[in-house]
């Protein structure tokens, strides 16, 4: 069902059959016809564990958002809430409650909470004399959804505001949670490894927890080498640099959710001759990008300037193959190429949906004012004039381009300078709060909090020195044929990566310095097997490494460490996990406040 | 108390052994435990300890101390030791304290140190003075056995009724046995004695050779013997580190190890019980405690300390400066109720008791918890959480709370200690867990709890609770919120959260001001400048923009600064905007460049030209050119394209389309970028004779 999951080295399939089969038990347990009222957020995460055929299989019958007032009718025995621990939820749940049961003829009531139970949830339901009418209270432990064969993500979005700006560590603790169910799964990872105060918190939580199920004792073969934790403040330049590999602009310019991007429609209008396309779509064209895909898989991750190449000769081959047609000659020629026929005509109709997306993506990328934006970038994460103002970003706010996009640039300036002037940033500021209004002055404080923004305080420009260091400008990039992770920034190695990349090899003490300068300790801790489980590496074999990014992951940096797994020296491959799939927009609108 | 198979050690396939502590002792000796006299009593009797100050060459210049202490090491008595040197003390069955002294003299005291009676064993002594002696127990009471300087032994089998028996002479003995011990067979107590290679036998009348069955050959002398409480069996210790058990009769051998240690070995005895298992000898050296039985391997245990065994019915006690131990079998009920997954009676009864001990009243709560501890260790299955909750059932909470310590799931700890009213101690396990729903429930306990500022307090001092505690109020609070910014002087958040409120809370435009002040007013305190002044900012432009909606009507209010501005100049009100402008201070390009773009959105050409001529622009020329494109006014493109400095000249004349022009610039500027820039854009049909004019130039540049 979900082969593409089972693709890579660890076959996530097992954690995604785990989940559904979980969902189907607790189903189950709520006998006879069901409605299902959904928290909207989690729709989307769902939909990666199971479709709605999976739902109806067991009696679920009607669907709801979950809504204040009156629940719509439904003639079913169960009415299930799928729902977050939120407080707000609760009220809402318990007016749907309230309101049905004045309604007459009492119906069974169910609380599935995502991914955790929450007593403080359960005391509010209970103030609000609700908590009796439920039959079963329950947690669906879904942490981590797979994505892809190598990508787990728990898609939550408020991960980064909440630990970096709230100190509210929920999304640690679930994120710890996480991880001991894959452990369960794939075995006890035998060795960790971090780099920031979260990464600290979620590896002690994790020990702990291990001692907790002193009990039962693991016994199956661990699948992970090791585990890289990384918090997302170790590295705030790379998110807030745009994308340049192919999936990395579609988030970019459209935005990815939950695997869908939705995209203007025009481009899609079907192609008929005669018609003369006099009925343009005017919805929106919804796509899910996955490596089930063939060619989406090819291209994702490649530089945005050599998918123009791959395109086009897959364009040759795939009309090639329909050529093939006048040379059937034989009945059994001609059955053959008609047996061939569905899987040519995905991958034509895979390759006109690419190509579309492409033509768009270029109207974007070949625009000056992409151009300069980049230029603007680039010079910055070279380290070129990052300590005074900048005309690009000074006239961007002139003509008010999106303040996200101003925002963004900004904070790259600050990162990339350790911090601006404080006149620099004043006037930054002050520019700011005249032209988008005095309102954003919260959402500056976030950022400053966040450290995004931020004066120089004393100390020297450290940048230059983790640019160095780490090599994360690469003069000499093939965007063609990469040999190195710089590809997916056209220059600019992503620092997360670049870690992760020389903790395999030749291993962190060669980097200490740098380590020190970088925000929270880092770390490594042993997770004890018992002798029958410890591994004996094959000669040539990779070892896999599982990387954390807590706070959220970008598509470009995703794209640079299966660029890694691919090398075939490199020794790792790497399974990816994060909070959240981001990038440097829904990043910066995550920490925005908008008080009206 | 410890019965958990923890400290169990097998020997051979079919018994375990155990040693564990009984008391940690009282006494606080001053000597060691080797430079004293030791006497303790069978079955777990009182200790004597004397001095030994004539066991050294020079005389005595102080008299010893005789010293009596239980078995726990608690002190009953000490006296000066008045009487003559003693060579060996010991307790007899009604536990009278006997004093053998180098004269043959014995003096007996009762348990008290009260002197009871005293005796001689013989005058023969007198003359040659005691060796060595032994007291022993027999069926018949307790007996003495000497050995003279002559090398005779002397015994008596009841002290209770002296009868003195002189054992006959072993032939031809030049020197002291290497080791000697009573044995009593058929009702008659016997000497048995080593010498070299040789194991003598005495009785009344005869003095016999006897042979251990099966004893290796290359023996030269035997270093230690040892014989069993039932007098039943006989261990023998060799130079050659070879133990041999065997019956006492001599008519069987039971087993025997070599322990490959030669150096004697301070006391060896033997480790029964009745119906043992296993029959087993304990070896001692100075830091050495071995068992030995009928099994390839040995059990060694490390001594810390100077130690004393005691041979007793049902194992061996072992005492030393610190503590006091016993080592034994396991017995075959304890084996049934404790080996793994037992489900004998005994294993039933011993789940009712940790209940019971649980009941228990006058024991500290610190005790039981360890030993409950003690006996369930972190077995998988038992829950710590469930016995802590009995015990507060039956009245126990400070119980309850020590047993929840061994509880590893902090998520069963919390609700327990909550139910107890230990509330603070329920937030730090919270805490500990990482578990934030955890933390959150006893944030709101404790918030009922206390009062106010006590909950503060604890918030206070527990940042991770206050930063949940402040997300909750957030959704929740919003004036807890507050409450807590100012308990922590943080004028930053209140400024923030006063700002926030001007937003949220107020509708009028008085109330809204009033707001931005106390917010301007935090800022100040929070040393925020920056903040501070932009805040009374936007209290100027609320007021401001109040005053153009009374005036000139509209809609004002909410806009930024910059869209004010603008919204001024497209309804015509370029006073006031130039006047707004100034008084915020909007830098003159940012300025430009607002004006430009209301003009242009007007389509007022005629104003914008003269806009464009008031000054020099700070912006260039070619913003005016890419906006009345934008507009797709080519007309007043070209007007502004021919003012675009020369380094933008070229993009200009590009934009308004006038390709031609566009190459004579470049031409002119021999610029290679702008020349590729112009070819690229040469792609009507028109543009042939420039493409060629370009390429010419290209061409003769290269020439050059």
């Amino acid at each position: 069902m979900a082969a593409h999951l089972s693709y890579g080295r660890v076959n996530l399939n097992v954690l995604r059959e785990a989940v559904r089969r979980e969902l189907r038990e607790f189903l189950d347990k709520c006998a006879g016809s069901k409605a299902i009222v959904w928290d909207e957020y989690l729709t989307g995460p769902f939909g990666l564990i199971a479709q709605y055929s999976l739902l109806k299989e067991h009696e679920v019958e009607k669907m709801f958002t979950l809504k204040g007032s009156r629940l719509p009718p439904a003639d079913v025995k169960n009415i299930i809430f799928f729902v977050r621990p939120r407080l707000e939820l609760m009220d809402i749940i318990a007016e749907n409650v309230l309101s049905e049961d004045r309604r007459g003829p009492t119906r069974d009531f169910h609380i599935l909470f995502v991914p955790r139970r929450s007593l403080l949830c359960e005391q509010r339901l209970k103030d609000l004399g609700v908590l009796g009418s439920f039959i079963h209270r329950e947690e669906y432990s879904l942490d981590l959804i797979p994505f892809d064969g190598d990508l787990l993500s728990m898609e939550s979005e408020g991960a980064f505001k909440d630990c970096y700006l709230e100190g509210d560590q929920t999304s640690l603790y679930h994120a710890a949670k996480g991880m001991m169910t894959l452990q369960a799964l794939y075995g006890t990872i035998p060795q960790i490894f971090g780099k920031g105060e979260c990464a600290r918190q979620v590896a002690n939580m994790m020990i702990r927890m291990k001692r907790e199920f002193t009990g039962s004792q693991n016994s199956i073969f661990p699948v992970f080498d090791n585990l890289l934790l990384i918090d997302r403040n170790v590295d705030l330049l790379t998110p807030l640099a745009t994308q340049l590999t192919y999936e990395g602009l579609i988030d970019e310019i459209y935005g990815i959710q939950n695997s869908y991007v939705k995209l203007p429609p025009e481009k899609f209008a079907p192609k008929k001759q005669g018609d003369g396309g006099k009925e343009l779509p005017t919805e929106a064209k919804k796509l899910q990008l996955n490596s089930a895909e063939e060619l989406y898989a090819e291209i994702r991750d490649k530089n945005f300037n050599a998918v123009g190449s791959v395109l086009s000769k897959k364009a040759k081959i795939i009309s090639a193959a329909f050529e093939e047609r006048h040379n059937a000659k034989t009945v059994g020629e001609i059955k053959q190429f008609v047996s061939q026929l569905p899987h040519m005509q995905a991958a034509r109709g895979s390759l006109a949906n690419h190509t579309s997306i492409a033509e768009l993506i270029k109207d974007v990328t070949t625009s000056e004012d992409f151009f300069d934006k980049l230029t603007v970038e680039q010079e910055f994460m070279s380290g070129i004039d990052t300590d005074k103002v900048n005309n690009y970003i000074e006239d961007c706010i002139a003509q008010k381009h999106p303040l996200i996009k101003v925002l963004r640039l900004v904070c790259l300036q600050s990162v990339c300078n350790s911090g601006l002037k404080q006149k620099v940033l004043d006037y930054y500021k002050r520019e700011i709060l005249q032209t988008y209004g005095y309102e954003h002055i919260l959402t500056l404080h976030n950022l400053e909090k966040a450290g995004l923004l931020k004066p120089q305080t004393g100390a020297r420009n450290s940048y230059p020195t983790i640019r160095k260091t780490l090599r994360l400008w690469m003069d000499d990039v093939n965007e063609q044929n990469p040999t190195d992770i710089s590809y997916v920034y056209s220059g600019y190695a992503p620092l997360s990566v670049r870690l992760a990349q020389l903790l395999s090899r030749p291993g962190w003490r060669s980097i200490e310095e740098v380590l020190r300068i970088l925000p929270g300790p880092h770390f490594e801790e042993r997770q004890p097997l018992p002798t029958g489980l410890q591994k004996k590496r094959q000669p040539g074999e990779n070892r896999v490494t599982l990387i954390f990014f807590l706070g959220g992951v970008t598509f470009a940096e995703i794209a640079a460490l299966r660029f890694l797994s691919q090398l075939e020296d490199g020794g790792t491959e790497y399974v990816i996990a994060t909070t959240k799939l981001m990038n440097g927009t829904s990043w910066i609108e995550a920490l925005m406040e908008k008080p009206f | 108390m410890d019965c958990y198979t923890a400290n169990w050690n097998p020997l051979g396939d079919s018994a375990f052994y155990r040693k564990y502590e009984l008391y940690s002792m009282d006494w606080d000796l001053k000597e060691e435990l080797r430079d004293c006299l030791v006497a303790a009593a069978p079955y777990g009797g009182p200790i004597a300890l004397l001095r030994n100050p004539w066991r050294k060459e020079k005389a005595a210049s102080v008299r010893p101390m005789l010293e009596i202490y239980s078995a726990s090491g608690v002190p009953l008595v000490s006296l000066l030791w008045k009487s003559g040197p003693v060579v060996s003390m010991g307790w007899s069955a009604e536990e009278e304290l006997l004093c053998v002294q180098e004269d043959g003299a014995v003096l007996v005291y009762g348990l008290h140190g009260d002197f009871r009676r005293h005796f001689s064993m013989g005058n023969e002594v007198l003359q040659n003075r005691v060796l060595d002696a032994r007291i022993f127990h027999t069926e018949l009471g307790s007996g003495v056995a000497i050995l003279t300087g002559a090398h005779r032994f002397t015994l008596s089998a009841n002290v209770g009724d002296l009868k003195l028996r002189r054992m006959p002479e072993v032939p031809g003995l030049q020197s002291a046995p290497s080791c000697w011990t009573t044995l009593f067979q058929e009702r008659v107590a016997h000497i048995l004695l080593a010498v070299g290679p040789d194991l003598y036998l005495l009785d009344h009348a005869t003095c016999s050779v006897v042979t251990p069955p099966g004893l290796p050959p290359g023996v030269t002398s035997f270093l230690q013997m040892a014989v069993s409480f039932t007098y039943r069996h006989l261990a023998l210790f060799t130079d050659t580190g070879y133990i041999w058990m065997g019956t006492a009769s001599f008519t069987d051998k039971l087993c025997e190890f070599n322990c490959n240690i030669r150096a004697p070995p301070k006391q060896m005895v033997w480790c029964t019980r009745p119906r043992s298992k296993e029959r087993a000898v304990v070896v001692a050296w100075e830091r050495r405690l071995m068992v030995v039985g009928n099994a390839p391997e040995s059990i060694q245990f490390v001594l810390d300390e100077d130690s004393y065994l005691v041979p007793e019915l049902d194992g061996v006690r072992i005492f030393s400066r610190n503590t006091h131990e016993f080592l034994h079998e396991v017995p075959v009920t304890s084996e049934e109720i404790f080996k793994i997954a037992s489900m004998a009676p005994g294993a039933l009864l011993l789940e009712a008791q940790k209940e019971y001990e649980v009941q228990q009243k006058d024991v500290s709560d610190e005790d039981v918890a360890r030993a409950i501890n003690q006996k369930l260790g972190d077995t998988p299955g038992v829950s710590y959480s469930d016995i802590a909750a009995r015990a507060y059932g039956c009245g126990r909470t400070e119980l309850a709370i020590k047993l929840l310590e061994y509880e590893p799931r902090s998520g069963e700890q919390v609700p327990l200690l909550l139910k107890m009213k230990r509330s603070k101690l329920a937030l730090s396990k919270a805490i500990e867990s990482g578990d934030t729903d955890l933390v959150f429930t006893v944030l709101l306990h404790l918030k009922n709890e206390l009062n106010r500022g006590d909950f503060f307090m604890t918030l206070r001092n527990q940042p991770m609770a206050l930063s949940l505690y402040r997300q909750f109020c957030k959704h929740q609070e919003l004036e807890t919120l507050k409450d807590l910014y100012n308990q922590d002087d943080n004028h930053q958040e209140l400024g923030s959260f006063h700002l926030r409120a001007s937003y949220a809370a107020e509708e009028r435009i008085e109330g809204r001001v009033a707001a931005l002040q106390i917010a301007a007013d935090a800022f100040y305190k929070a040393k925020n400048e920056f903040a501070a002044k932009a805040t009374e900012d936007q209290m100027r432009l609320l007021r401001l923009q109040r005053r153009l909606e009374d005036e000139l009507g509209g809609q004002f209010l909410d806009l930024s600064l910059h869209d004010t501005v603008t919204t001024l100049i497209v309804g015509g009100h370029n006073k006031r905007a130039e006047q707004l402008s100034r008084d915020f201070r909007i830098p003159d390009k940012r300025l430009w460049w607002l004006k430009l773009t209301a003009l242009a959105d007007l389509e007022d050409w005629e104003e914008l030209e003269k806009f464009s001529k008031s000054k020099k622009s700070p912006i260039g020329y070619l913003p005016f050119v890419e906006i009345c494109m934008k507009q797709h006014n080519k007309y007043e493109a070209k007007k502004y394209a021919s003012r675009v400095g020369p380094e933008q000249k070229v993009k200009a004349l590009l934009l308004v389309g006038d390709v031609a022009q566009a190459a004579d610039v470049a031409i002119e500027h021999r610029s290679e970028a702008e020349l590729s820039l112009v070819l690229s854009h040469c792609t009507g049909a028109s543009d042939g004779a420039t493409a060629d004019k370009i390429q010419r130039a290209r061409t003769q540049a290269q020439k050059k």
